[in-house]
């Protein structure tokens, strides 16, 4: 027994040090696999995701199933359930997050999140005025919300290039624009009762009613956003820096900022799309990765969406498994974890002037 | 210095006028810097210094006249073309929240292209900055954990990672004290001896007489006096600038520079 537990231990080492080589290749400095053990624990995250529920699948099982050898019920179970919900709030943990990281490094402040340039706030509307409208299917909902995620982007855009805002423009004017939209929706909602028990499930957020076609065109603009982000991660270092630096080392920094802006904001109205008005993953997620990976974009990106990732399809599982069979809303389950990080975050960087933040 | 006259003109404005949405600030500025040489910006508040500079590069649409470097036209200059031409030192105040490697290495960022990525000649030139301006025992430090002479230090060499032959400061000794500072002005002699145009704005009279090869004295957006620390004390100008009067004495170790307060009482 002894000898094998040693010999198990020595094994994993063996894989350890393979492991820290892959990972050292690259850069000079001997730097922890943080993205190899995201990775690792993401796919367990999304494995269990995928088996545990009102009907319990072992990890095994899974391939045979999906071939159609446990009967189709069990079939139809994970495929039109637990893989499109799992994918789903892979996606959405994934885009939220980087784009709450690009946000955060291209506004310099750490407060910033997608909710702060309206995307949330857009959404909300997009939704509200859809169901106002009568249309209740659930390919609608997405696109009415991901439009109005993009049209109050949009206006915020417009409103910058016009008056060549500061960066702290950008995010006044968002909040602004926030409180306007919520103004409308809350109005909407006194006027039209049956519209707030319509568009709850939306503003709360959660993934029971997502369907392969909700999600499918919103995960491929995920991806794509996201692998463009990942090609520009120098440029958005660079203007991490400063204007007047970064103007220096030739960056068109108003072309730049816009660019990554939009990249944000599509990555936040897909998420938003088909997952709700998840509320704090933009912000909690990046802001733990950074102590890990530094500021550094070429790390903290890829990591952002990892932990992102796995972070809400573990928050997922929570809620869905905490009190089964009734399920808990996921954006409520991240609020309570949320708020109080919030709160912490505000004490820490003292609204968000922290000592690089001085602008 | 006198030899030094026919040397070739890295930076030229000829009759420029610049502003803000709040009016004109410079009034047809003819402004050059030779190459190899540390031309000083000097005047009061408000008279047009940052502006010139902001205009030189090129972040500041210029509204008449032309602005050239080395020949070349600014407005036929892509912004990374002219990053290769012009390093900025910007006011030491922003602290980016990175390594002081990254920070310098990001001097290359003009010279690459989509997508961009460091290799290993970047490196390279991005090492041999940091020991030319000696940080490269830091490199791995965060810039928040160095004090404010190591951080300039890292901009100093973040420009010469940049291979700019002009290099852009606007007031570079503002945070530094006083050994700093002279520190800072050896390093200046030594990046001039080596060929770079250097071009700042310093408030220190004192520093700049010591440290310049030339001097542009701006008044009003206009230059009031371009010429060698000798030619600015002997006209009196700094007297007109700030009410505050420069003398010079000639000392077995150099010309000495000091204020004459004694004539202000």
């Amino acid at each position: 027994m002894r000898n094998k537990k040693v010999s198990a231990s020595g094994r994993l080492c063996l894989v350890k040090m393979i492991w820290r080589k892959f990972a050292v290749k690259k850069g000079k400095r001997c730097r922890k696999p943080y993205l190899g053990w995201g990775i690792t624990v993401c796919i367990l995250i999304m494995v269990l995701s995928m088996c545990l529920g009102n009907i319990q699948f072992s990890p095994l099982e899974l391939p045979g199933i999906l071939r159609g050898d446990g009967g189709n019920v069990k079939r139809s179970i994970l495929l039109y359930a637990r893989v499109p919900r799992t994918l789903a709030s892979l996606f959405a943990g994934a885009g939220l997050a980087v784009s709450g990281a690009v946000l955060q490094n291209v506004l310099a402040n750490r407060l910033a999140s997608p909710g702060i340039i309206g995307v949330n706030a857009g959404a909300g509307l997009g939704v509200t005025l859809c169901c106002g409208l009568g249309v209740l299917s659930g390919f609608w909902i997405s696109v009415s919300a991901f439009a109005g995620s993009l049209l109050s982007i949009l206006l915020i855009f417009l409103f910058s290039c016009r008056f060549h805002a500061s960066r702290t423009t950008v995010i006044l004017s968002g909040v602004a624009l926030n409180s306007i939209l919520n103004a409308i929706c809350e109005s909407l909602t006194v006027l039209d009762t049956d519209l707030a028990m319509l568009s709850i499930d939306f503003r709360v957020g959660g993934f029971s009613a997502v369907s392969f076609t909700r999600l499918l065109p919103a995960a491929g603009l995920i991806g794509f956003g996201m692998l463009i982000l990942f090609t520009l991660c120098n440029e958005l270092d660079v203007l991490a820096l400063g204007d007047e630096t970064a103007q220096g080392v030739g960056l068109q920094v108003g072309r730049y900022r816009m660019l990554f802006l939009l990249l944000a904001a599509l990555l936040a109205g897909a998420a938003v799309s088909f997952a709700g008005l998840l509320g704090f993953v933009g912000l909690i997620v990046p802001h733990f990765v950074r102590r890990f990976t530094g500021n550094e974009s070429g790390k903290l990106l890829p990591m952002c969406a990892v932990s992102g990732a796995g972070f809400v399809t573990l928050c997922d599982m929570v809620s869905k498994l905490l009190f089964a069979p009734y399920e808990l809303p996921v954006g409520i389950l991240m609020s309570v974890i949320g708020g109080p990080v919030f709160l912490f975050l505000l004490v820490r960087h003292k609204g968000g002037h922290g000592q690089m933040y001085n602008e | 210095m006198q030899e030094k006259l026919g040397n070739k003109i890295m930076v030229e404005t000829v009759n420029v006028t610049a502003g803000y949405r709040k009016g004109e600030i410079l009034h047809g500025v003819d402004f050059c810097a030779e190459k190899g040489e540390i031309t000083t910006l000097i005047g009061a508040n408000g008279s047009g210094k940052s502006t010139l500079l902001r205009v030189i590069l090129g972040f500041l649409p210029f509204w008449g006249g032309d602005v050239r470097i080395d020949n070349i036209s600014l407005k036929a200059m892509s912004r990374e073309a002219l990053a290769r031409k012009i390093a900025y030192l910007p006011q030491g105040k922003n602290v980016p929240d990175i390594s002081a490697e990254r920070m310098v290495l990001h001097g290359r960022f003009p010279y690459l292209r989509y997508p961009r990525k460091y290799g290993a000649e970047d490196y390279r030139i991005a090492e041999t900055a940091m020991m030319q301006t000696g940080i490269a025992e830091f490199a791995h430090r965060q810039m928040a954990e160095l004090s404010g002479g190591m951080r300039q230090k890292v901009y100093i060499a973040m420009a010469l990672a940049q291979q700019a032959e002009v290099i852009v400061m606007d007031e570079p000794t503002t945070y530094l004290d006083i050994g700093q500072q002279l520190k800072f002005a050896q390093l200046m002699r030594q990046l001039s001896a080596e060929g770079k145009t250097i071009i700042m704005v310093l408030h220190d009279i004192l520093l700049a007489m010591k440290l310049s090869d030339r001097i542009a004295a701006l008044q009003d957006g206009r230059i009031l006096k371009y010429g060698t620390p000798d030619d600015i004390i002997r006209s009196g100008i700094v007297e007109r600038l700030y009410g505050v009067a420069v003398k010079s004495l000639c000392t077995e170790a150099g010309v000495q520079y000091f204020y004459d307060i004694c004539k202000e009482v």
